[in-house]
């Protein structure tokens, strides 16, 4: 197997200590990487370290088989570019001027501009989509439209491999989208490889082709998507103590209210989610069923109410699940509906909420409701 | 597209301009004195024509090389500041406020007093090794200072120091030194044009000239050092190697100066910012460039009135160009204040 971009036995640190060591990585061309972790685990040390930035306290980078290392800085400039958190000092530049910076290893002796500079500028500003904002002062703009700038200007240095540090922290869900699209249509059309540091684990989960998990002074993980974000990693990788994080959905719930729950929500097929965060916002404690475990409430369900009255997916409830669920309403004083009319397969949730009027409990029905 | 002829139009107007003023203040140099002498007078000078001896000595042996010194210096200086203010990315650097200047100073002074004790003639050579010696002894402790403090303030202020401290050092040995040539060294340290002659002029502009030249190639990593260490690595520079450099470069600069006309204050902070407003960009090709040109203007002019306005009383170079250039200072910092509020 030929990859593009390997690590090994690599140690990463400050000043000969090293902060990570024994990084294993490998890529092939095309692929992207992202790297995860709590704050100030080392993220950008090793992205620093891989652009060249940082000495290598211990182990090889090899970069299209060549060792990094060895490579000149030109031929470097030519292969990698980067976009780091630290700002670009731009005095009295545009956009434009900005942009064009990435076409340094192309010019000549003196960095003056051919044609064909300029054409590729205009087309990696096209592709961005900053035409409009070009001829603005670089330090005028905004953090968002700063950072498509950068991206930009490292597009203009045509690299085989991109080195990211959070380059979406600034971007509104848009451009985070927009960007991320644009990574991956790199990565498609011309092989770009790509190393980054993302702090949306959701985004993350969708975009990365390898994921690298770094906690403490080892690397905890190292795969697919697929393979790291399992149930309960999260947890186990940022040391999430309130709140959760659900890895098969991306979702992320703040903790659940604690306290005497003495309200009941009948839910299901996805009205009962917003419900549940409500009640987390006003610090109300609730039960809720009857779910199937593939419904979309159930992950919310799961992170935020007490008990979860869940039956199988696609199998019929059992008269012993809807017993227990009556016995919870009997100690509740309120029953919310999210329900507007139950389908065939919820016949249980409708005797719910029947049995919530005959034992005349205050029954919301939380359609309804407007406030 | 017609944007980018906007601009070029400006770059080639800002040239022009500081060109022709060169030119204009050259000539001024010459003919302004306590003793007139006009165009025709210095063409038939310079022509070798048939003139009045005394006017073919101020022009030909007193005002021509001081005019030119001055520009040589000027540029030298105006570039040195300009140098320095890239290297610590801080806009009000200058050999000057850190203390670099005054440390050649003091060196200089020292050899000077050494040398002449002994009736040994100093050589220019001499003069500029000792001057080159006491500006990267300053630089020295500069950069220890720059390590220690990330600021723009404390480092300036730490320049000052050193300086203030080199300046006393000199102050005490020419104050002990039992010697007729004090006088002359007196006026030196305060930093003074008068006194050129053509031997020094020949020598400060081989020395200027190839310093320039080789500045000059260094524009274009200079343009990405200005990026921020970072990416200027991802460029493939070699950031120690051009910092090394750098400091070289700025630190023979400044010694040439304070050889020949000692320590001059506020032309190598206020020329590059002025130069910089002008051309409205901060690329090191045009700015290498400009700052030299605006540099010898700004000199040129300063010496112009230094002579003339209180003649036949010789104002002390630094006084006129602080008058100019302090102000400057002070418009830097608070354009500066401003941009980090916005």
């Amino acid at each position: 197997m030929e990859y593009y971009f390997e690590a090994k036995k690599m140690s990463v640190g400050y000043q000969g200590r090293p902060l990570i060591s024994d990084i294993e990585i490998s890529l092939k061309k095309g692929q992207i990487l992202t790297l995860i972790g709590p704050n100030g685990v080392g993220k950008s040390t090793v992205l620093k370290s891989i652009a060249r930035q940082l000495s290598l306290i211990g182990g090889v980078i090899f970069l299209d088989g060549q060792s990094l290392q060895k490579m000149s800085g030109g031929e470097l400039s030519r292969k990698m570019a980067v976009m780091f958190t630290e700002k670009l000092k731009a005095e009295l530049m545009t956009c434009e001027d900005v942009v064009a910076t990435g076409r340094y290893p192309y010019t000549g002796r003196f960095g003056l501009l051919s044609e064909t500079d300029r054409q590729v500028v205009r087309k990696a500003m096209e592709l961005i989509r900053i035409m409009d904002i070009k001829d603005r002062d670089f330090t005028q703009v905004s953090d968002g439209q700063r950072q498509r700038v950068m991206l930009a200007r490292a597009v203009c240095q045509e690299p085989e491999i991109i080195i990211l540090d959070e380059p979406t922290s600034y971007l509104d869900v848009r451009y985070k989208l927009e960007f991320l699209s644009l990574l991956q249509q790199m990565c498609r059309e011309k092989g770009l490889t790509v190393i980054m540091s993302l702090h949306e684990l959701e985004l993350a989960e969708r975009i990365s082709d390898k994921v690298l998990c770094l906690d403490g002074k080892y690397v905890d993980r190292f795969g697919t998507p697929e393979e790291i974000f399992k149930a309960g990693y999260l947890r186990h990788l940022f040391h999430i103590s309130s709140g959760s994080f659900d890895e098969e959905n991306g979702n992320m719930e703040l903790e659940a209210p604690k306290g005497k729950a003495d309200i009941f929500v009948i839910a299901g097929g996805g009205s009962g989610r917003m419900v549940y965060r409500r009640l987390q916002r006003q610090d109300r404690a609730f039960f809720t069923g009857i779910l199937f475990d593939n419904d979309l409430d159930y992950p919310v369900a799961k992170a935020l109410a007490q008990n979860v009255f869940a039956a199988g997916a696609f199998e019929a409830v059992e008269e012993a699940l809807l017993k227990e669920a009556k016995k919870q309403i009997d100690a509740c004083r309120t029953v919310i509906c999210c329900r507007e009319r139950f389908g065939s397969f919820e016949a249980a949730n409708r005797e719910l909420a029947e049995y919530a009027v005959q034992t005349g409990k205050e029954l919301i029905m939380a359609y309804e409701e407007k406030s | 597209m017609r944007w980018q002829q906007n601009r070029k139009v400006r770059y080639l107007g800002v040239f022009l301009l500081l060109g022709i003023s060169v030119i204009i203040f050259l000539i001024c140099n010459i003919c302004m004195g306590s003793v007139e002498i006009s165009l025709a007078d210095i063409e038939r000078c310079l022509m070798g024509r048939e003139t009045d001896k005394t006017v073919q000595r101020i022009v030909w042996d007193i005002r021509f090389p001081r005019a030119v010194s001055a520009m040589i210096l000027g540029g030298a200086l105006a570039l040195a500041g300009y140098l320095l203010q890239t290297f610590f990315h801080n806009p009000i650097a200058g050999p000057f406020i850190l203390g670099i200047s005054s440390g050649a100073k003091m060196i200089v002074a020292l050899v000077m007093i050494f040398l002449l004790e002994r009736s040994i003639r100093v050589s220019s050579a001499a003069l500029i090794l000792a001057a080159f010696s006491g500006a990267m002894l300053s630089m020295g402790f500069v950069l220890l200072m720059s390590h220690k403090v990330n600021n723009m303030s404390t480092l300036i202020v730490s320049g000052v120091m050193i300086g203030y401290i080199c300046s006393a050092v000199t102050e005490l040995v020419v104050t002990f030194a039992d010697d007729a040539d004090i006088i002359n060294l007196h006026s030196w340290s305060q930093g003074s044009f008068s006194g050129m002659t053509w031997e020094h002029a020949k020598a400060m502009t081989v020395v200027v000239f190839l310093t320039f030249l080789i500045v000059f190639l260094f524009s274009k990593p200079l343009s990405a050092y200005q990026l921020g260490e970072g990416y200027a690595r991802n460029m493939g520079i070699h950031i120690r190697g051009l910092r090394i450099a750098m400091i070289v470069l700025s630190s023979l600069l400044s010694a040439c100066i304070v050889a020949y006309a000692g320590p001059i204050s506020f032309v190598g902070i206020a020329v590059p910012q002025l130069v910089k407003s002008l051309l409205g960009t901060a690329k090191p090709i045009l700015m290498i460039p400009a700052c030299f040109l605006g540099g010898s203007v700004f000199c040129l002019f300063c010496d112009l009135l230094a002579r003339n306005l209180f003649a036949p009383t010789e104002l002390g170079i630094s006084t006129v160009t602080a008058i100019f250039g302090a102000p400057v200072v002070l418009w830097i910092m608070v354009k500066h204040k401003k941009e980090r509020a916005v």
